[in-house]
């Protein structure tokens, strides 16, 4: 199966414009999914016998930019059975300073390891994801300020009566 | 410049890194206990908050990011070529295999990995071995202090200095190498490095009868290990698990064969899975002896490439390990995900390059002890304390990767 083939199996399951479009210059190569049904197709792309992507293997969320004002999180999903990978992505629009983060419905109840990739991806990128379990920062303490992997981040001045920009 | 200035205030705990669980949430017979944040196995920082019923666990927190250093942060700041010292720091234990899968995905990116001489690729895949090696008699090693024995621990030290030695003798580094460079290495290896490599060898192989005899096959060892934290397979690949920790749950999964990079290929050498010996298929032991029986496998590569290296790929006048080491990296635009076979799992990085620049505009590092750690709540509610200690060693994990 190539991924056009994935497409059109998800376009006949979910829709056209669920699966609008295929990423080329990627290594593997992807589809873009809509954020709204992409547990759904997760869901599918798991347990349907012609996939059975039944490994996640790495989730990376992209800050893109004051620019582009988009968010998108990448899931690199592997099948050990027909021994393929496959990227989705999935992309949001990105919040004002301030304003509520950008919300992904988690994937975290598909693959479990996603539970924590997730959280890494609150912590560093500042993505809600809808229905996670546990929704806690990972890697910085709990009352850090902003979210580092954000292009417009700055760092805050004190931390605990700290400097922490030198 | 002012010095820093920290009051302690007690608060600052509580709000920096708060338990999940609160008193109030806690039966009167529950207890909470902190394990850590320096527990021997852990080679680094880690805290778990552990709720207790009598000797019972009933549930695992683990608390991460006392050792960030910011490695995906950092490596958005500078070309690709100047991130491999910081790679290293990733699994500071398996230090050259992380530069092998770093620069292997740079190189895929570039488009030149078929270029690349191949005594090259057999130097690397050599270096990669014997830090393999090196990484799994740490874990074997400090898996037996955990399980209260003493003395494998010292010797598999011992052993791995030897491969320290010999790799500050390749790189002139003890641990972070900065050898395998994008498109070649730092150096050709020393004058007579690979007949000290093949002395090595043969002193080896005894020492790991010896240890497998003394540890593996140990009565009081087999008691504590066996039956213990068993994985299953599918809850293993469910939650991400690579590397020994997925073989011993049964499945004959080894990117080394799987993706075939490098030159793996062309060697010989087994993928050994655990297969229940003396418990259950996936429990302690049988981590402990996926990784044991690597080490024989890596023997075996190690082996194969000094043969060829002496034979048919020699040390020639005009092989210049530098050749290709391009003087500016520029990618296409594109995303690119590779991976690779580390000690201690699947190590990915996700690259984006934007085709303007040579830096890249994320750099993601897929780390296979995150994942490995984080099926660790799972498989230990309902043992007892003294067995979470035994399973949390198993894991093999190491903090730099867990925090990267």
């Amino acid at each position: 199966m190539t991924h056009t083939d994935i497409q059109s199996l998800l376009q006949s399951e979910f829709g056209a414009s669920c699966v609008p479009e295929t990423i080329e210059n990627a290594t593997p190569k992807g589809l873009v999914i809509s954020a709204e049904k992409l547990q759904d197709v997760c869901l599918f792309l798991r347990d349907n016998e012609q996939t059975y992507f039944d490994s996640l293997s790495c989730v990376t969320a992209i800050d893109n930019g004051m620019e582009a004002s988009t968010i998108e999180v990448n899931y690199n999903l592997y099948s050990i059975p027909y021994n393929f990978q496959l990227l989705l992505r999935a992309i949001v629009a990105r919040n004002e300073d301030g304003a509520e983060l950008p919300m992904i419905p988690t994937v975290s109840d598909v693959w479990k390891t996603a539970e924590w990739h997730e959280r890494e991806a609150f912590d560093l990128v500042g993505i809600k994801f809808d229905g996670h379990p546990d929704l806690r920062r990972i890697l910085l303490p709990t009352d850090w300020q902003g979210h580092p992997l954000r292009k417009d981040y700055s760092t805050q001045e004190y931390y605990h009566g700290m400097k922490v920009d030198y | 410049m002012s010095t820093v200035q920290y009051t302690y205030d007690p608060r600052h705990l509580e709000a920096s890194e708060p338990t999940k669980y609160k008193p109030e949430d806690l039966t009167e017979e529950q207890m909470l206990i902190n394990i850590g944040p320096q527990h021997p196995s852990t080679h680094g920082v880690l805290r778990f908050e552990v709720i207790t019923d009598g000797e019972v666990v009933v549930d695992v927190v683990p608390h991460l990011g006392y050792l960030h250093r910011c490695f995906e942060k950092h490596a958005e700041s500078m070309p690709f070529n100047q991130v491999i010292p910081y790679v290293d720091r990733l699994d500071y234990v398996g230090a050259m295999n992380n530069e092998h899968a770093y620069v292997m995905g740079v190189e895929r990116m570039l488009g030149i990995e078929n270029d690349i001489p191949k005594r090259t690729e057999y130097i690397r895949v050599l270096m990669a071995e014997l830090n393999r090696l090196a990484s799994h008699f740490v874990a074997i090693g400090t898996y037996g202090l955990d399980i209260g024995a003493v003395t494998p621990f010292l010797w598999m030290m011992r052993d791995r200095e030897h491969i320290l030695r010999m790799l500050e003798w390749v790189s002139g580094a003890r641990m972070l190498y900065n050898y395998i460079w994008v498109g070649g290495l730092f150096y050709d290896l020393p004058v007579g490095f690979e007949e000290r490599c093949k002395e090595f060898v043969t002193y080896l192989k005894p020492k790991l009868v010896e240890t497998r005899d003394l540890l593996l096959n140990n009565k009081i060892y087999v008691e504590r290990t066996a039956n213990v934290g068993v994985l299953s397979r599918d809850l293993a690949i469910n939650y991400g698990v690579t590397g020994p920790m997925l073989r011993a749950s049964g499945l004959r999964f080894d990117l080394r064969r799987i993706d075939g990079y490098s030159v793996y290929p062309q060697l010989d050498f087994e993928i050994p899975v655990g297969e229940g010996t003396v418990g259950t298929v996936g429990d302690c032991w049988d981590r402990t002896w996926v990784r044991y029986r690597e080490c024989e496998e890596s023997v075996k590569i190690i082996e194969q490439c000094l043969e060829m290296l002496t034979k048919e790929h020699k040390r020639t006048r005009d092989y210049d390990p530098r050749a290709m080491v391009p003087k500016k990296i520029r990618p296409q635009a594109q995303d690119f995900y590779v991976r690779a076979e580390n000690p201690k799992g699947e190590l990915g990085f996700y690259f984006r390059a934007d085709g303007r620049s040579d830096v890249p505009v994320r750099c993601k590092a897929r780390s296979c002890c995150f994942s490995n750690l984080s099926v660790v709540p799972e498989i230990s509610r309902g043992v007892l304390i003294a067995d979470f200690i035994a399973i949390v060693g198993s894991v093999d994990f190491v903090l730099g990767e867990v925090d990267r």
